[in-house]
């Protein structure tokens, strides 16, 4: 016997489902329209806002610099969130709890507050407009995300696997390297996930701590909505949405 | 050894210090002295009709967008958890899709339909249902209608989660005691989902209480949220000691309610610390 309650609420959950995926969809036919304005395409699908993307240097420019900031800030991310996750589950005491919920406070703070004060704090430091600046900035927002990662991963590890390396002589860092890090292995991959993702999308920050020097992806579409919007924004918004299903679906089936 | 340990998270904080508490304290700071010393920025809160306009108009679509982001969210979750096969799967990746697709493509997508020669209304038109465009974006609906869209995936999945984990044979259970399928509903499932559908309003709704993009561009500088006047003060106007007491003001928001919460909420299962 199935539930009538139950097919209403499938019904509902469907709903919503179309709700969430079928205004995003709209985007990909309004990237072929023939038309200098966004619409529907009719009869006649044209690829010239493709063609104009690629004849256009600054959109290749802004993929390049979004690129080379997301895996730095990734990289520095990665590093700093394994670090301090792995220090604070082998110490988890009160202090090293405090210490964590301190380091997640870049994703509680409101991105413009931050933004205000990476801006004021990195023209005294040099670096306003420069990739290492947006680097360093990204690479804050990326880290809580790899500690959490991290710590999910360590939490059913049981300690006694690296006091035992220890007694069998080894260092604290062999320790690290061959019994520690493999067991971290599913958390450091995800925040790195985590990571990439947070600096790819970016735009708050990014909009107060550059110029004209470096202009991510999120940033070279924001100028584009602002001034006219073009239905090349819908053609690179259709890569973009392409690429985030691909990535979704290879995740899903790595999980499962 | 211990050391050791204590070096790996040493560092890390330094660096966090530098780079990231040292800045934002810089914004508290400046609150509090830019132009001079004093609290005469806080008293603008008081005195300013303005600001508390847009304070209000904050707090007012931060509100509306986490009760409706909860209620379709608990919609899509409620369906998630009694859905097998190819369908859970389908709905699930739908679901994490749109979690991670930018939010600048997503508000992009709904101007691209609401905007007055966007795809809604020139169709509508075409048809002949109505002459003119509907004013359906750079207005308090189109704001709405994005938030909304932005923040179901992040009221969907705690809920999700706590669904997930609730022992499925209790509402059987009640129901072959007798209870019929909403009272089983009432009575059973939804007081042991209420953990979940808590932790979903704090996030949305301190998510939504910062929102930059998504108000400024369906607002059409029409519907001004506190983060996209903070970014006005200092970024046209330069006025720092304004913009910084704002945003103190939106921090501190945040933080009370936080703690206000931690009562009733793991602050790290919140954020997924645990």
């Amino acid at each position: 016997m199935r539930d009538p309650g139950l097919r209403g609420s499938a019904f509902s959950g469907w709903v919503v489902l179309l709700f969430l995926v079928l205004p995003i969809a709209v985007v990909v036919p309004v990237s072929f329209t023939p038309e200098r304005f966004l619409s529907l395409p009719g009869a006649t699908w044209s690829l010239r806002h493709y063609q104009a993307l690629l004849d256009d240097p600054s959109w290749v420019e802004a993929l390049r610099d979004s690129l080379i900031v997301a895996l730095g800030a990734t990289a520095v991310a990665v590093a700093l969130g394994t670090a301090a996750a792995v220090g604070c589950w082998r110490i988890s005491s009160r202090l090293s709890e405090f210490i964590r919920l301190v380091m997640l406070l870049p994703i509680i703070v409101p991105a413009v507050v931050h933004a205000l004060g990476f801006y004021r704090a990195w023209v005294g430091f040099g670096l306003i407009d420069t990739h290492a600046g947006l680097i360093a900035a990204h690479a804050m927002k990326g880290m809580p995300y790899v500690l959490i990662t991290v710590s999910a991963a360590l939490a059913d590890f049981d300690q006694r696997l690296e006091m035992a390396a220890r007694s069998l002589g080894a260092s604290p860092a062999r320790a690290m390297r061959s019994v520690v890090l493999p067991a971290a292995r599913p958390g450091i991959l995800a925040g790195s996930a985590f990571a990439f993702v947070t600096s790819w999308d970016e735009l708050v920050v990014t909009l107060f701590i550059t110029g004209r020097g470096v202009i991510t992806l999120p940033r070279r579409i924001w100028d584009g909505v602002q001034d006219n919007i073009s239905p090349t924004v819908a053609a690179v918004a259709t890569l973009l949405i392409g690429v985030t299903l691909l990535a979704t679906l290879l995740l899903a089936r790595r999980r499962g | 050894m211990r050391r050791f340990y204590w070096g790996l998270v040493l560092v890390p904080l330094a660096i966090l210090a530098v780079l990231y508490l040292y800045p934002l304290g810089t914004v508290l700071w400046l609150s509090v002295t830019e132009p001079r010393p004093g609290l005469q920025n806080f008293a603008r809160l008081t005195e300013s009709a303005a600001l508390q306009r847009i304070l209000w108009n904050t707090a007012r679509i931060s509100i509306i967008t986490t009760v409706v982001a909860l209620i379709a969210g608990y919609a899509i979750a409620y369906a998630l958890v009694h859905m097998q096969g190819t369908r859970r799967t389908i709905m699930l990746a739908g679901l994490l899709a749109s979690f991670w697709l930018s939010v600048l493509i997503r508000s992009f997508a709904w101007l691209t339909l609401l905007q007055s020669r966007g795809v809604i209304n020139s169709s509508l038109m075409g048809i002949g249902v109505i002459d003119a465009p509907l004013p359906l974006v750079r207005n308090e609906f189109g704001v709405i209608l994005g938030m909304v869209h932005y923040m179901i995936p992040y009221a969907a999945l705690p809920i999700f989660a706590s669904m997930a984990s609730m022992d499925q044979r209790l509402v059987p259970a009640a129901r072959s005691l007798g209870a019929g399928g909403w009272q089983a509903f009432r009575r059973v499932f939804l007081p042991l989902s209420l953990p979940g559908v808590l932790s979903a309003a704090v996030l949305c709704f301190i998510f939504s209480l910062g929102f930059y993009v998504t108000p400024a561009l369906l607002g059409g500088g029409r519907v001004i949220m506190v983060a996209e006047y903070i970014a006005v003060q200092i970024q046209e106007t330069l006025n720092w000691g304004l913009g910084t007491m704002l945003a103190t003001t939106l921090l501190l928001s945040v933080l009370l309610l936080l703690a206000a919460v931690s009562r009733l909420v793991d602050m790290r299962t919140l954020f997924g610390a645990k």
